[in-house]
């Protein structure tokens, strides 16, 4: 066992309101400026849709993150070394602007200069990359609110292989956002593909980073990273990505996307980890095992043994604490409720989600699960608006079983919590069902809930 | 801090894995200086937005090298308590891209005139000398003034000079009330609670010249007009954080995560509580997805759902089986048990009038204004304590209360005698006005006079069958009668089952949780014509359930930053009364109205609203007459006021010798005087001065876009629209004005549309370069702006920009006005004794010879005010001599307030003039906190105990906690700060409680600002008698196709749809739809919404350009295609300003219009309404609103190739 410390990250999907503040606040930090124009270290998808860049889960097409060989081995879809190193100056795997998208600016002065003419002033979109007059096609956020919709949605992967029960009408339209971010991943596959050893894993709390110094450009990262969350700045021609705003961890403070979101979903804590079980978990041969066997690498702080071969691996007492205080570890591991995005992907993410319930039922058929009884007030998970298909391909390599458990213990929780504070009783069928204590389900409730400040970091 | 530690560990290695998968190591130590750098910075400053989006977030702006950086939202909000989420962070992502503007190339550096006018100005000054010479010559000669207001909105500004434009602006001002009058000089700034301080600057300054202060609340249409209709009460609502109580939260037209963005996750949070959260929307909004149930009724026909989930309320809690919760709280808290008289009509009844003490022959004081009930037990009729005539004069001291005093009001004559009663209904007719029902009450016979409950008539109008005489529903699945679920299912399309279903649950939740099940609504509720029913209909759902003055329940009407906690101080200084008494508060809808001709265009007519019961009052008279009519009867304020200067009246009056009141009535009544309202035509009642600051109004709020550019500025405009039916009483003159007025100035840091159109540009100073206040009702603290940096450029704060003003005003107003007396026509007030004005809100109009005309009772009270022209820049920098003479009054309550003025003369200095100094605008928000009792506890606590001697309740327990608490600026400035309970709004924080509207009401009986005292059901004013809507009623969206005709001119494939604007996801009304993150994560321009079908129609795919188009004028934008729209609809987000990324139209050539460039104003006539009860006037408290969701436009596909 050689236990490390990543600082991990898990948001509460059911909570997100798709507002794009950690957007803003992220950009306005760090990538306001030339060069990266077109970069969001965090950008929030509206799903069902392709996402940004376009279809960047589709990785039949980008060969982002790891496969299997024949022989059970590791490796990057994106081929051997041999391969990529044929491919450096040609990489076919590389997303373009299209991709992306092309940003505009505008030419704003003219609504002051203007001269007198016959119309109203007006400014108009010019690239921001070549400064010339532009039509908008696509955007960072091109597909927001949409739900899919028809024009789109078809081309979601998720959606691929549930055509059949996903119809694009009013009646049936369901949607959530999707913040995302680096996944800072425990087997990062940006890492793996660099030719030049720029990227790397930060030992003391697992941040993936970009050495400005030492990249030449060879934008592997780029391919591999299955997230797509690391770019070209376009002027150094260096790769840039999300840096887990370690300045500000490094003070103690959360990431700028964190401590700005508006919906409170964010959580920021410490995972121990044992080093040596990473390559093991990440080549189980079943796609539907890679969650339970990234839950295996994750160490249990409050067990003796890890704590002393923490302290053996040099992690400070105060470390070790906060370990036992993290948000992660709980949602993560003992209620069960995060979720890593795509563990199929094999890369082991470090920013897991709690899916959405989004409990709506439909819109104008349903008579809901009780009619007669007023006191009956929730919907069945199984009414749920969200197809679990679709949740299960983002969250769960496709295990359905994996997603309604989630589901079912927040839908337990609330309807435990309303028993509790409309007459105060005690649902014990509830606690059964969710296989969990009383104090575990009100512990989680606060977390997810109350979720103070100082219990979120 | 939290599990996230300071600590940094030092490691040394570096390493690849064995496998050589992947590298760990530490950073090295030069490369990340780069990002570290970046986070790096001096200082940190706390300020917040000013942008009417109910926010009030408090937020960190990091500076740098004296440059601002960015911001990232505050976290040290004080806490809700352990067991409750907290405000931390509040904020959206529109907020956090404010700083772009800061150094954007669009912000507004310096002061710009148009140079067509510059160059003439400069001209006719430098010949004439003197400005206000210039001024007069330049707006005099027809062909100058046509030149440079035709150039208004096509470019061609030229910098100028502060000393310059506020020369220019001065000699405008003068020349203005010197010739015309001082109400002809106009002054539009909204919402004061998003920046109190910036609004009073102006509002101050005018209110000493005497200018005409618009509202904006009503305007906006966020006004919800049922509020002081049931209440007497502007708005009052729960704080965000009383959603957390909720356990039952419905979401009826209200997109929380989108237009309250940093509270919703209250909502989202209270779910884990167990809180039940339904949806209503007509398309899958941003919230329906945190919803347990999504209803989407068809847009407009929310009201009918809300009567379907009544008349299941009231059949399965009232009539199958009582709830002892509901039925005292009913009895005690509204106007249910109270009785109506009935009055024979044809071989039925109509209700008429609440029975008052007067019908009893009681000999009391105000016995006209005291309402009557039944004893359930004694069968007598009892006058309670508590309603209005109880509230003002002697013999109502300590009784104004809602102590029934052992009393047990007959909430039903059920069991005795029944007669039929004819009803209105409008979801059937030939006319707007509907049809009747007929259906039955019981009744008794009270002093000789037959009554009824209100009850009783609300079961006949809900249709509750109790076995009654007259046609009823026969069950649930009854389609054919209103309002049955199977009725509103037919016209919403929500099913049936579900509407009973939802209802049921939301009473039955508030019956085992004593009252807290709440509905949040929103403007997609509230901006239609009919509105205040639609709301009512709401209403009726919470106060029938006990859910009103509960924590967790009651209404939540989430619509404008309207609540200014520290109310008083900043009322007082706003409008100068430490000066003089009162201003001239006018009702912006019926300003604008006029001002821009959009009643010159009405194919109907007032007469076309009204229910077939109605007794005629409105026979073939336009809204424009009944809007004269409530000017003259002392109803609705109306400025500019008379067809003459009101200098002049004073001056006539003196040469006569006769008093000013008398003067005006004579001359009133012998014609020779006219209200300016019954002739807008006529160029001496043109508005002529028009200062716009913290607002856009052509590119915002200003419904009937086109209407403005032709009419208010004479420039180029898209209506073809044709003229309509003539008033009888307002003149009709032919031939429309174009470009009444003569100066527009916009004071902003940002080219918007106002700004392109205005005469002078005027650089402001940003919500990060300014001393400020802000508040709102979305939570209990107070906190200031500050400047992170210094306004730069030529930048000023709105506060500086109105001194200088005054100054220079003043320096030319020395010689052309000096002192004169000012003559106002001031209506009839609210919580004030005007309310006893006209009892029973009979109509009656001197004009016409019903009555007698006397100010103050049957017509506007007639006050006159000295004004030293030469003496406002003094004036507007120190608190006048009234604070101290009079004190301060909110609400019918007066403060006394000495020792705050000794605090503040050491705290702020004097002037040299030896007043408390207001020089700056810091020093204006300590005046505020000051002086206000939300912020001071003394102050609540004398409010309190004042109120006490009236209601003879205990009260100023609920501020003693605070007593000795003031609330500084420097507090304001160091962290966010709770509010004092105080009798200036109803709800409590007293013990750290959430805020919820009327707890004080409930929980002390005291009584609502209403002619009973209590919530009401019942309204009997006769107009709103004359338009059916005495009882909550569905009324459906006009049917502008009936009344405008078809509006497609055919050829291209095209669609008629329902065209609605609501609040849009990435800007705030028209602030940040410029700003490059929000052009980055929309789409970078205007879009409207589609459905699939919609846009298969009309052969349009996502994103292809279309053109919008109606009567009133022409959109372009680009199509957004989404299943989540449903068919039949569309909606362009919210002021759409014409800024940016608008081509020119394929239909006329020119720049494409505003959002509003496809609306325009409507009156309703029970929003003139006036002098009686709860129907009296205040700012922004009743008027008529500017409603923009009944409208329809056509759509079709355009030429893709567009060119600007």
């Amino acid at each position: 066992m050689r236990v490390l410390a990543q600082v991990a990250m898990v948001m509460n999907l059911d909570k997100c309101i798709g507002c794009h503040t950690c957007s803003v606040t992220c950009k306005q930090t760090w990538t306001n400026r030339d060069g990266v124009e077109y970069v969001w270290f965090n950008n929030v998808e509206t799903k069902p849709g392709v996402g940004y860049p376009k279809r960047y889960e589709d990785q039949e097409r980008w060969h982002g993150g790891w496969t299997l060989d024949g022989r059970g081995r590791l490796k990057l879809r994106a081929g051997g070394r041999i391969k990529r190193l044929l491919s450096l100056f040609a990489n076919p795997d590389l997303p373009d602007l299209d991709d992306y998208y092309e940003p505009a600016t505008y030419d704003y002065d003219t609504l002051i200069n203007a001269p007198a003419g016959p119309h109203v002033p007006v400014i108009r979109p010019k690239s921001a990359i070549t400064g010339k007059d532009m039509a908008i096609t696509w955007g960072a956020n091109w597909e927001d609110d949409l739900g899919g919709a028809p024009e789109y949605a078809g081309a979601d992967p998720n959606l691929a292989a549930m055509v059949e029960k996903v119809k694009m009408e009013f009646d049936k339209t369901f949607m959530f956002h999707l913040p995302r971010i680096c996944e800072h991943c425990l087997n990062p596959a940006c890492v793996a593909a660099c030719p030049s050893g720029a990227m790397y894993k930060r030992e003391e709390d697992g941040i993936v980073l970009v050495d400005q110094d030492r990249c030449r450009g060879w934008r592997m990262c780029v391919s591999s990273c299955p997230y797509k969350k690391v770019y070209v700045n376009h002027k150094t021609g260096k790769a840039e990505k999300c840096t887990f705003c370690f300045p500000r961890i490094e003070a103690g403070q959360p990431t700028v996307c964190a401590e700005t979101c508006v919906g409170r979903l964010r959580y920021i804590g410490l995972v121990l980890y044992d080093a040596d079980a990473v390559l093991n978990a990440a080549r189980v041969a079943d796609p539907s095992d890679l969650l339970e066997a990234q839950r295996q690498v994750f160490l249990d702080p409050e067990d003796p043994e890890v704590a002393a071969a923490a302290r053996a691996s040099g992690i400070s007492e105060d470390w070790i604490q906060a370990a036992r205080r993290s948000p992660i570890y709980r949602l993560a591991m003992r209620y069960r409720v995060a979720l890593p995005l795509h563990p199929e992907y094999r890369t082991l993410p470090m920013v897991w989600y709690i899916p959405p319930l989004s409990p709506v039922l439909d819109a104008v058929t349903s008579v809901g699960a009780d009619a007669d009884d007023p006191d009956n007030v929730f919907h069945a998970i199984t009414d749920l608006r969200i197809p679990l298909e679709y949740l299960a391909s983002l969250f769960s390599a496709g295990d359905i079983e994996v997603v309604a458990g989630v589901l079912m213990r927040l839908s337990a929780m609330r309807a435990y919590m309303r028993a509790r504070t409309v007459d105060g009783s005690v649902a014990t069928h509830l606690l059964e069902a969710a296989g969990m204590t009383a104090a575990d389900m009100e512990e989680m409730y606060r977390l997810l809930a109350v979720a103070k400040y100082d219990e979120r970091y | 801090m939290g599990p996230l530690l300071a600590a940094r560990a030092f490691f040394t290695r570096s390493e690849v894995s064995a496998d050589g998968r992947t590298l760990h190591q530490i950073d090295p130590s030069s490369w990340d200086r780069f990002y570290r750098d970046r986070w790096a910075h001096d200082k940190v400053v706390r300020s917040t937005h000013g942008v009417n989006c109910t926010g009030s977030c408090s937020w960190q702006v990091f500076v740098k090298d004296g440059l601002i950086t960015w911001e990232h939202q505050a976290t040290d909000y004080p806490s809700v308590g352990p067991e409750s989420p907290e405000y931390e962070p509040r904020g959206c992502p529109r907020g956090a891209s404010f700083s772009w503007y800061t150094y954007s190339p669009s912000r507004v550096r310096y002061p710009y005139v148009r140079g067509v006018l510059l160059e003439m100005w400069r001209e006719a000054k430098a010949r004439l000398g003197d400005p206000v010479l210039a001024w007069e010559e330049l707006t005099g000669d027809p062909e100058r003034a046509r030149a440079y207001k035709r150039a208004r909105g096509k470019g061609g500004f030229v910098r100028s000079s502060w000393e310059e434009v506020l020369e220019l602006m001065a000699a405008a001002h003068v020349h203005t009330v010197k010739e015309y009058g001082p109400d002809r000089v106009v002054g539009f700034s909204p919402i004061p609670a998003m920046s109190m301080a910036s609004f009073a600057a102006g509002t101050r300054f005018l209110s000493m010249i005497g200018g005409t202060l618009l509202s904006f609340y009503d305007w906006y249409a966020d006004l919800p007009i049922a509020s002081p209709q049931v209440w007497g009460d502007q708005t009052d609502v729960p704080e965000a954080a009383d959603w957390w109580n909720s356990r039952y939260l419905i979401m009826w037209g209200s997109n929380i995560p989108v237009t309250r963005t940093p509270d919703a996750h209250f909502m989202t949070e209270a779910r884990y509580q167990g809180t039940k959260v339904v949806a209503i929307s007509p398309d899958y909004a941003d919230n329906v997805k945190f919803a347990d149930d999504w209803l989407a009724p068809h847009p407009g026909t929310d009201g009918a759902l809300a009567m379907a989930m009544g008349h299941v309320t009231l059949t399965e809690f009232f009539r199958d089986r009582q709830v002892p919760y509901f039925t005292d709280y009913i009895r005690k808290y509204t106007d249910l048990p109270f009785l109506v008289t009935l009055e024979r009509r044809g071989d039925a009844y109509v209700p008429r009038r609440f029975l008052t003490a007067a019908d009893l022959g009681a000999e009391s004081e105000h016995a006209a204004f005291k309402t009557v009930f039944l004893d359930e037990e004694t069968g007598e009729a009892v006058v309670p304590n508590g309603s209005l005539g109880f509230r003002w004069g002697q013999e109502g001291e300590g009784r104004w209360n809602l102590d029934l005093d052992g009393a047990n009001p007959a909430l039903t004559l059920l069991g005795r005698r029944a007669v039929e009663v004819d009803l209105p209904r409008f979801d059937e007719g030939a006319t707007e006005g509907g049809s009747v029902m007929r259906r039955g009450v019981p009744v008794a016979e009270v002093a000789g006079q037959l009554v009824t409950t209100v009850f009783d008539l609300l079961m006949a109008q809900y249709g509750v069958a109790r076995d009654l005489p007259g046609d009823w529903p026969a069950s649930y699945e009854d389609a054919s009668q209103p309002y049955t679920p199977a009725w509103a299912e037919e016209i919403t399309s929500v099913p049936a089952a579900t509407i009973a279903r939802i209802a049921r649950e939301f009473a039955r939740n508030a019956e085992r949780t004593e009252g807290r099940s709440m509905i949040a609504m929103g403007a997609g509720t509230n901006h239609w014509f009919h509105s205040d029913q639609i709301y009512r209909a709401f209403l009726t759902l919470v106060l029938l359930t006990g859910c009103q003055g509960v924590n967790g329940g009651g209404w939540g009407h989430y619509v404008g930053q309207e609540k200014v906690r520290p109310i008083t101080g900043f009322q007082h200084l706003a409008f100068a009364f430490d000066w003089q008494r009162p201003t001239r508060h006018m009702a912006g809808t019926a300003f604008w109205y006029l001002a821009t001709d959009q009643w010159r265009y009405e194919q109907i007519q007032a007469d076309e609203l009204a229910s077939p019961l109605g007794e005629g009052m409105f026979a073939g008279r336009s809204f424009a007459d009944c809007n004269a009519q409530a000017a003259r009867l002392g109803w609705l304020p109306s400025h500019p006021t008379f067809n003459r200067n009101p200098l002049a009246l004073a001056d006539e009056a003196a040469a006569k010798g006769i008093p000013v009141a008398e003067h005006v009535v004579n001359e009133l009544t012998s014609g020779r005087l006219r209200f300016a309202a019954e002739d807008p035509g006529d160029p001496a009642n043109f508005p002529r001065v028009l200062t716009v600051w913290r607002a856009n109004l052509l590119g915002s709020s200003g419904k009937g876009n086109e209407y403005f550019l032709r009419h208010l500025l004479g420039t180029d405009a898209e209506t073809r629209n044709e003229e309509g039916v003539h008033p009888v009483e307002v003149t009709w003159r032919e031939g429309a004005a174009e470009g009444k007025l003569d100066l527009l100035t916009t004071i902003d840091f940002r080219m918007t549309s106002t700004a392109l159109f205005s005469d002078v540009v005027l650089p402001a100073a940003t919500w990060y370069e300014k001393h400020d206040l802000s508040s709102t009702d979305m939570h209990p603290f107070v906190h200031a702006f500050n400047p992170a940096i210094a306004p730069p450029w030529q930048t000023r704060a709105d506060y500086d920009v109105f001194l200088g003003l005054a100054d220079t005003f003043s320096e030319l107003a020395a010689e052309h006005l000096g002192r004169r007396t000012d003559v106002l026509a001031v209506p009839l007030t609210h919580d004030t004794p005007d309310e006893l004005a006209q009892p029973g809100g009979r109509v009656r109009d001197w004009k016409h010879g019903e009555c007698e005309p006397i100010p103050g009772r049957t017509m506007p009270k007639i006050i006159t005010i000295e004004r030293d022209y030469a003496a406002v820049g003094k004036r507007v920098r120190g608190i006048g001599p009234l604070f101290a003479d009079l004190g301060l009054t909110t609400k019918g309550i007066t403060y006394r307030v000495e020792p705050e003025l000794e605090y503040l003369g050491g705290k702020n200095g004097v002037t040299p003039e030896g007043r408390i100094s207001l020089d700056t605008a810091d020093r204006m928000c300590e005046a505020i906190l000051a002086l206000s009792g939300t912020t001071n506890g003394r102050l609540s606590t004398q409010g309190f105990e004042t109120l006490e001697k009236r209601t003879g309740t205990k009260l100023a327990d609920l501020a003693a906690e605070h007593e000795g608490k003031r609330i500084t600026f420097a507090d304001t400035q160091s962290r966010p700060q709770p509010v004092i309970t105080s009798p200036e709004w109803s709800g409590s924080e007293t013990g750290g409680r959430r805020y919820s509207a009327f707890v004080i009401n409930v929980e002390r009986d005291k009584p609502w600002h209403t002619l009973t005292g209590r919530q009401q059901f019942f309204l009997d004013h006769d107009w709103i008698i004359e338009l059916g809507e005495q009882l909550p009623a569905y009324r459906p969206p006009l049917n502008m196709h009936r009344h405008y005709g078809e509006q497609a001119d055919g050829g291209a494939a095209e669609v008629t749809v329902r065209y609605l604007t609501p609040h849009s996801k990435w800007s705030i009304h028209s602030e940040y739809q410029d700003n490059a993150y929000m052009l980055a994560l929309s789409r970078g321009g205007p879009t409207i919404w589609m459905s699939v079908e919609d846009a298969a129609t009309i052969g349009v795919a996502d994103n292809d350009w279309i053109e919008a188009y109606n009567r009133n004028g022409v959109v372009v934008a680009r199509a957004v295609v989404s299943h989540r729209m449903p068919a039949g609809t569309v909606y362009m987000y919210h002021a759409k300003d014409r800024n940016v990324n608008v081509p020119l139209t394929e239909r006329s050539g020119r720049r494409g219009g505003v959002h509003n460039s496809l609306t325009r104003l409507l009156l309703k006539p029970s929003h003139l309404i006036g002098g009686y009860a709860q129907f009296t006037y205040a700012f922004n408290y009743y008027g008529p609103t500017g409603n923009q969701r009944d409208e329809v436009t056509v759509i079709r596909r355009r030429d893709q190739e567009v060119t600007y």
